[in-house]
Formats: C-alpha cells, structure tokens, sequence
C-alpha cells in the first residue's frame, strides 16, 4: 500500500509541475479574454489566417478565446457575474440590451484609428445611435439552407417550406427564442420587433404548428446535420450557409419572400474589463481591411468595411448571398431591443413551445401521469409489504431465541 | 466519541457548499424577477409543467429498472470472479466513464443517426432507414448507456463482500439455487441495489444533454426546462422553483428507498 | 447459470465500448464525418501534437480531477468513519446532507454554487471571483458524496467486533485504524477515489457554471465545439487518453496484486512464527 502511496505522491507532483506551467504563464504577460460566438473568427485552417495568433504576434497580447452559442447564453453569463471578459460580439438587439443595462464599456475611438474605414452606413445605427459602445464587426441576413437533393424546387420561395409536411423530421428550426419568432412573425405579416402580447401569443401559436415536423431545435449543429444530409431543411445566418457551401456544394439558399432579418453583430467591451487599452487594440486589429477581408473569407460573412473585400477571395468578395443588392435588402428588418417585459413574454412563450407535446392530442401527458403514479403506490405498496415482513420475521426471530 | 468528530471537517464543508447555495436556490424560488420581493407565483407556474416532471420521473425510472436488469448479472459474475479477475472486470467497467461523456454520447448520435453507422449498413442492404433516434427509446438506451456504471459498482462493491460460507450454509441446508438467491444473496446485496438505483435516478431524472441529443423536440424532460432557465431565457426565479420541485421528486424517491436500507443497517447485514 | 452470466456480461462489456470503438476509428479516418470511413490516416495524431490548445486544457482537467478527488477521498473517508460512528438520528441528519448535491440536479447545483461565488466575489469586492479555486470548491463538493457512498457499504458490513478486537489487543485506536478499518474499507476508498476522478475529469454542467476565463476545462471546449463537425483530432486525443488511462489501470493492478501477495506471504509468515 504504500507504494501506492508514494506513486500517487509522485503522479500529483509530476501533474502540478507540469500544469504549473499553462497557469503562471499568463501571469507576467497581458492576457484579453474574448467570448465570441462559436465557429466565429478565422482560426488558421485550411490555409485562411489565424486571427487570434496573428494579433498575438503584432502586439505581444495573448488572447484566451471562449465561445458562446446564442447572445441569450451570452447575456447569462455576463449577468450572473463572477467573472470578467475584455472583449464580447454580441448582434444589435443584445447591444443596446446591454446598454440599456449600463453594462457595456464605452469605447475610446482615440485607440482605434482603423474605425475611419468602417461604412458609414455601419455607423449612427438605432442600436447604439451615438457610436459610443460598439464597432461593427460582421453583418449579415437570414434565410433558408436546403439540400437540392431532397427538396422539390417548387416548394420554394417562402418561410412556409419550414412547415412543410412533406420534410417532416427533416426541417430544423433556430434554438433562440428571438430568431424563432421573427420567421412565425414574417409569416403572419408582424413586425420582428412587435411587443402586441396578442401578436406574441399568434407567433407562438404558429410554432407550435410548426413542432410536429420539427427535427430538432439547434444552433450550431446545423452545420453538421446540413453538410452531412441529416436534415435537409434549416433557416441560418447567410455567412454560414456561404461556410456550408464549401463542405457541401448540394446546398441551395434563398430570401424568404416574406421578409427576413437583418442583422449587425457588433464588438463591444463589457463593463468590469480588466484592459481596456489591450482589448481596444484588438478590436483595432479586427477593423483592419486586410484582417477584416481574410477573416471573412473564411467566414462566410459580410464586412462592414468595403476596403476588406479586396482582400477576399473574389467569389465571395462579390456573392450576392453575403452582398444582397439593395432591392432584396429592401425586405429585411433589423431587430431592435424589446422590453424587458416583453422578452419576459417571449421567453416563455418560447418555453411554452418547446415543452409543448409534439404528438397532437397532449392525451400521453395524462398516460405517463397515470404510469407515474401506478409505479409509485406498487413501490410504496411494495414497501410496506417487506417492512412488515420484516418486522414478523425479526419477532419470530426474537421468539426462537 | 472521538471518531465523530471526524465528520466535522465535512459537515462544515457541505454546509458552506451545499446548504448554503441550496438557501439560494430557496431564496430565488419565492422572489420576484423584478422586485425581489416574496412571492408564490413561480411555485403555482410549477403546475403547468407536471407532464415534463412525470416524463422525466418515467424515463428515469424505466432507464433504472434497466440498469438493475442489466448490472445485477454483471455485478454477480465479476463478484465470483477470483481477485486479480474482479479488479481487471472492474476496472472494464469503470474505464468508458473516464472517456467524455459529451463524445460517448456524440459516438451514439453517430451510430443512430438516419445517415449514422448502423443505417448506412441498413441502407447497403437495401432496406428504408430505422427510425432509431429522436425517440423515447434512445433517450432511454443513452441513460441506460451512460448510467450503468454507476449500478454495477456499488452492485459489486455489495455482493463481492457477501459471505460465501453463508451460501454454502444455505446451500447445506436444503436450499435450491433460487432460494439461496432469493433468501440470501439478494437481501444481503440490497443496500447495494438501493445505492446503485439512486445513482442512476438522479442523474437520469435531470439529464439534458442526452434528452437533446438523442430525443425527438417532444423529449423535453425537466433537466431541459432548467437548462434553458439558467442558459438562455435568464429566469432564476422560474429555475429555482423547477428545480425546487425536481428536488422534492427526487428527495421523495430517494427517501422511499431509503427505507430499505435502514432497516437492514439495523438488523445488521453480517448477522443475517 | 453461470454460463449465461458470462455471456451477458460479455455483451454488457460490447455494449460499454460500442462508443470507444467508434471513436477510435474515427480517430484514424481521413474524412470529417465520424459515419463515413474515407481511409486510414494518422494525420489526426501529428494534428493533435502540434494543437496549442487541446493538450493545455486536459493537462488543466487532470489538475483539477486529481486534488479534487483526492480532497473528497481524504474528506470523504473521515466522514465515513464519523458518520459510521453517529447515533441513528444523528446519522440519518448527516446523510440527508450527504444526499443534497446528489438529489439536486447537476445544473442546479452548478448555478446555485456561481450566484453564492458570484455574491462572494461581491464581498470580497473583486469580479474575477471565478477560477482555478472555485472548481476545486464545486467539484470537490459533488465528488463527496460518491465517496462517501462507496466507504458506508463496506463500513455497514464490516464486523464491528474486528476492531473491537483490534483495541483489546492493545492496538490505540489510530493503529486500528490504520491495520484493521482501512484494510477493510480499502476497496470502498479506491473505488470512491476513482469514482470522484472520473467524474471530475468529465464534469462540464457544474463546471460551466462556476468556471472563469482564467481557468478552463477539456470538457467544457468540447462542449463548445460539439456543434461543429468536430475536428478528428478531438477522437485522436481521447483514443490516446483511453490507452494512457488503461496502461496506468492495468500498472496499478498489477502493483495492487503483487503487494497484496506480498502482505498475504507476512502474514503467513508472522502466524507461523506465532
């Protein structure tokens, strides 16, 4: 045994001494933490730039890179504190959420002169009017991925393809309550930024429709289940379909004709940021054209510097799925932050939707519940039974002795 | 006396860790979002989500029943086996949970999938694809799979330190192999049982990972409702008070098992 | 009867590693997708030596498992034995305590624990509250009661007269402790030791609650990169952790197996001699 002893004394100090040294690494240098989405910047494969080490290089600021897979998830952390990050990319909606709640920092422009290339129509937006918390970081628009394979060309064109029987648990539908409700709002004809409780509770209803054809409710495993012919219907951000495309050429897009969103995901600095000036390079060194162009080269996304589409690989620089022309544009709205009120409202709208019963008549409910409470007077009927066995054969017990 | 005061280090510990985050969880139950201020609102909100908690209670419980299935026979062979076998068994057992869990169950989604492993090779045949994911049954094959561990361990833990000569005594005295089963080894092995069956409830009961991955959009068990209290929707109030309720669930279960194993703490289990 | 419990155990053990084996050959196929074989490559294991970030976070992971397994064992066995020790309403109290972060769900306690870090980081008056310390706190926390649960069993049918004897014998009570209840208990505390170890080396639900930016876990970037066609590198680095894992468990047996020889030819030698 007490070789034991000593192997695992010896395993322990072999683990600390080797662990010892990611830890006290980043004590002497400037560490930023950057929370991004995920699958969200060029991270060095296939040949495209490396963004984060390449920052590393230019400034000597080393960069601990985390992700987030919705801005609600986002917003979570942020609010449940405890810890603190220099650099956030939330979508427009969520900034002025988060300046309404007095928890961004505001920027000093003075540290990022590569804002002079910014467009203008990127700047004075209605999510941060005064341009004091954020800089754009991608923009882009939402439609509908399908896989030309299995989808009929004339059933498309519209939002109602997500509700089309024939794909049934093939169609997968977003994983946040405010995209979910945009695409029943376009259908129904409401504005995405409506907080008419009766208009909400439509919206809701039409989802709910939705949910018996539904495959599953995701985020980011749509690239999977895309590239890989799982599902054959999704709605997603343009900029990852363009990502798609590469690792699945049978995929086909399209602008719902309805309308849809039309977004800007925008950098800002969490208030409580531990450097301020590190992080405020970083943005800086996102907003250079060149950085700019490659990162979105390889992401798939819009730049909001015209001067980065040089940059780019010129398919992409000129797609009219990351570049739509202002015709189209012309039938998309951007988001705007809601009440608390009503995101309360939504949220659990959207709750409601996705623990509804998918199979119609809800009648299961009651079954398991009736199940439920069976099993449970057989386990306490059970019970009863062996204590007071238990108890007659210990009194015998008593008696022979 | 003095050997008592070895759990003070630990009760001190549960109660700075434990307790108190639990008064937390009390505290956001019976607040307010807004004002903070007291309220039942989000315990009378609970009701609306009981067909959730008898679904979760019902796979949890079914995913259990299978895992004793499963891991008494399991437990019972590695128990006879001779030592150098059981710890080689033992450590077999053991060993897929040191792999992630988020990748067994990803290796799971893969084999199931409709483009997956198995209905590739189903597809070659030339049969139309089983519908094998997005149901109840996976959701219950990925507890079954992930959990069964955790009953063929204390399974054994129990068994392997059942007297033999206490068969071989029972065996002596007329007993067939079932009885010595039935009126042996199976009582001597229930605190055991009792152990493992809570360790796979709990989880079970509150699992959502494996409910999103591998169940259909209707799979929506509790451990999803809270998940998306606390990650997305950023209701802690609503959370608290369904985990308040799942807590009640659970506690009751686990009382109502409890049950047995007090009365053999009393009765002794070597005594017999 | 014992033939078929063979067998059954066999198809349970398939059963287990269906999922290892999966994983493993996706660690050698060229192509992305884990369901489709596109050939043999070992590209995947020279990705995975060159990765800056991979080896990092499990070297982060191991740190974490090993002092919070070990703290929950040394823990966890003391309160075995006072519990043990307890009067049954006594008892009773201290296991209701034990069972409060296995019934609470594993989410609940993960954001129950990050609003108490949260508030102590509050009165501490600093907000990076969150790190290395608090997963230790967390995982430590819910490695207890496995411990505790895997040492009661074997304390509950150990003979209490053994150490009895062992204090009439003339044994103080700590070297009872030490030769009689620690032998018996052994296996209890190993198995609890391990238990703790792997679920600590696999946690990401209380983790991603109580974690800060400094301080970040292997199966906390999984499950962010989970949603992504995952890169095969991920199976190459789990392939390589299962055999490393299995070569130190087969090590330990075998140490196990020849010291207990070794203990089982003293004590013969020491009754002869008596």
């Amino acid at each position: 045994m007490y070789k034991m002893k000593r192997i695992a004394v010896l395993v322990l100090a072999v683990v600390l001494a080797l662990g010892a040294v990611p830890i006290s690494a980043s004590a002497d240098e400037v560490t930023i933490n950057v929370y991004n989405w995920g699958q969200y910047i060029s991270d060095g494969t296939d040949g495209y730039i490396d963004v984060n080490a390449a920052f590393t290089e230019a400034t000597g600021i080393k960069v601990n890179y985390m992700t987030y897979d919705t801005n609600e998830s986002l917003y979570t952390k942020l609010k449940t504190g405890g810890s603190t990050y220099d650099i956030i990319i939330p979508s427009d909606y969520m900034v002025s959420r988060l300046i309404e709640e007095d928890m961004l920092e505001e920027i000093n422009f003075d540290n990022i002169p590569n804002y002079q290339y910014v467009d203008e129509a990127y700047k004075n937006t209605a999510y941060d009017p005064d341009n004091k918390y954020s800089v754009p970081y991608t923009w882009g628009t939402v439609g509908v991925i399908y896989n030309k394979n299995y989808v009929d060309e004339a059933d498309i064109g519209s939002w109602d393809l997500l509700w089309n029987e024939k794909y049934a648990d093939k169609i997968l539908m977003f994983d946040n309550p405010r995209d979910a409700f945009a695409i029943a709002e376009s259908m129904l004809g409401y504005s995405y930024n409506t907080e008419d409780t009766a208009e909400l509770e439509a919206a809701a209803e039409k989802l709910k429709e939705q949910k018996p054809v539904v495959q599953q409710y995701v985020m980011d495993q749509i690239f999977d289940k895309m590239i890989r012919g799982e599902a054959y219907v999704a709605p997603y951000y343009a900029g990852d379909y363009l990502w798609m495309l590469d690792e699945n050429p049978d995929l086909g897009f399209y602008f719902p004709e309805e309308g849809f969103n039309f977004f800007i995901d925008a950098i800002c600095i969490p208030k409580g940021c531990q450097n301020k000036e590190a992080a405020e390079a970083y943005i800086n060194f996102l907003c250079d054209p060149e950085v700019s162009g490659q990162n979105l080269d390889y992401l798939g996304y819009s730049t909001p510097i015209s001067e980065a589409r040089q940059y780019m690989d010129p398919t992409m620089a000129e797609s009219d799925i990351a570049y739509p022309s202002d015709e189209v544009l012309s039938n998309s709205e951007t988001f705007l932050a809601l009440s608390s009120e009503t995101t309360q409202l939504m949220d659990s709208l959207w709750l409601d939707v996705k623990t509804a019963a998918a199979d119609e008549g809800g009648n299961s409910g009651t079954l398991i519940m009736f199940a439920v409470v069976a099993v449970l007077i057989i386990i306490i009927g059970v019970l009863l039974a062996t204590k007071n066995s238990k108890k007659k054969r210990r009194a015998n017990r008593g008696k022979a002795n | 006396m003095r050997s008592k005061l070895l759990a003070a280090p630990y009760l001190l510990w549960m109660a700075l860790f434990a307790i108190i985050p639990l008064c937390v969880v009390l505290y956001f139950a019976f607040t307010d979002f807004y004002t903070g201020a007291f309220t039942l609102a989000n315990i009378i909100k609970l009701a609306d989500y009981l067909p959730i908690f008898a679904k979760s209670v019902w796979l949890a419980l079914i995913s259990s029943v299978i895992c004793l299935i499963i891991g008494y026979p399991v437990a019972y062979y590695i128990a006879g086996r001779s030592p150098l076998w059981q710890r080689l068994l033992y450590m077999l057992v053991m060993l897929p949970m040191c792999m992630s869990f988020l990748l067994r169950t990803m290796a799971w989604v893969a084999m199931l999938e409709d483009t997956g492993i198995i209905n590739s090779v189903v597809k070659a045949i030339g049969l139309q694809p089983l519908p094998l994911i997005r149901n109840d049954a996976a959701v219950i094959l990925g507890m079954v799979y992930n959990y069964l561990p955790y009953m063929i361990m204390p399974l054994y833990t129990v068994i392997m330190k059942i007297d033999r000569s206490l068969i071989e005594a029972a065996q002596d005295l007329g007993c067939n192999s079932s009885q010595v089963f039935r009126g042996v080894i199976l009582p001597l092995s229930l605190p055991g049982i009792i152990s493992g069956f809570t360790m796979v409830f709990v989880p079970a009961i509150s699992t959502f990972y494996i409910s999103q991955k591998l169940g259909s959009p209707g799979t929506t068990l509790i451990g999803d409702v809270i998940e998306s209290q606390f990650k997305t929707a950023y209701n802690p109030n609503l959370g608290a008070a369904l985990s308040l309720g799942l807590m009640v669930i659970v506690f009751i279960c686990v009382a109502i098992m409890n049950r047995f194993s007090t009365d053999d703490d009393e009765g002794g289990v070597v005594t017999l | 009867m014992k033939r078929f419990n063979f067998v059954f155990t066999v198809i349970v053990m398939l059963f287990l590693y269906i999922p290892m084996i999966v994983l493993g050959v996706a660690s050698f196929n060229a192509g992305t997708d884990i369901a489709v074989f596109k050939g043999f490559t070992l590209e995947n294991y020279s990705e995975l030596f060159v990765d800056k970030t991979l080896i990092p976070l499990l070297l982060n992971s191991l740190i974490l498992a090993v002092l919070s397994s070990l703290i929950a064992t040394v823990l966890g066995t003391m309160a075995s034995m006072g519990i043990h020790s307890m009067g049954r309403r006594m008892r009773s109290l201290t296991m209701g305590m034990t069972n409060i972060p296995l019934t609470n769900p594993e989410i609940v306690t993960g954001v129950s624990m990050g609003l108490l870090f949260a508030f102590i980081g509050i009165i501490l008056k600093t907000q990076n509250v969150l790190g290395f310390t608090t997963l230790l706190i967390a995982h430590v926390t819910f490695n207890l009661p496995y411990v505790i649960l895997s040492v009661m069993p074997k304390l509950t049918q150990m003979d209490p007269n053994l150490e009895e004897a062992a204090l009439d014998l003339g044994c103080t009570p700590r070297q009872a402790f030490f030769k009689v209840v620690l032998h018996e208990i052994l296996p209890g505390i190993i198995s609890g030791a391990l238990m703790a170890f792997t679920m600590s080396l696999d946690d990401f639900v209380i983790s991603y609650f109580v974690y800060g930016p400094s301080f970040r876990t292997l199966p906390l970037e999984i499950y962010s990169m989970v949603k992504k066609p995952l890169q095969p590198k991920i199976y190459a680095l789990f392939t390589l952790l299962f055999i490393s894992i299995l070569l130190v468990m087969c090590v330990m047996n075998l140490l196990q197996a020849r010291d207990e020889k070794r203990g089982h030819n003293l004590t013969h030698k020491r009754r002869r001699n008596v």
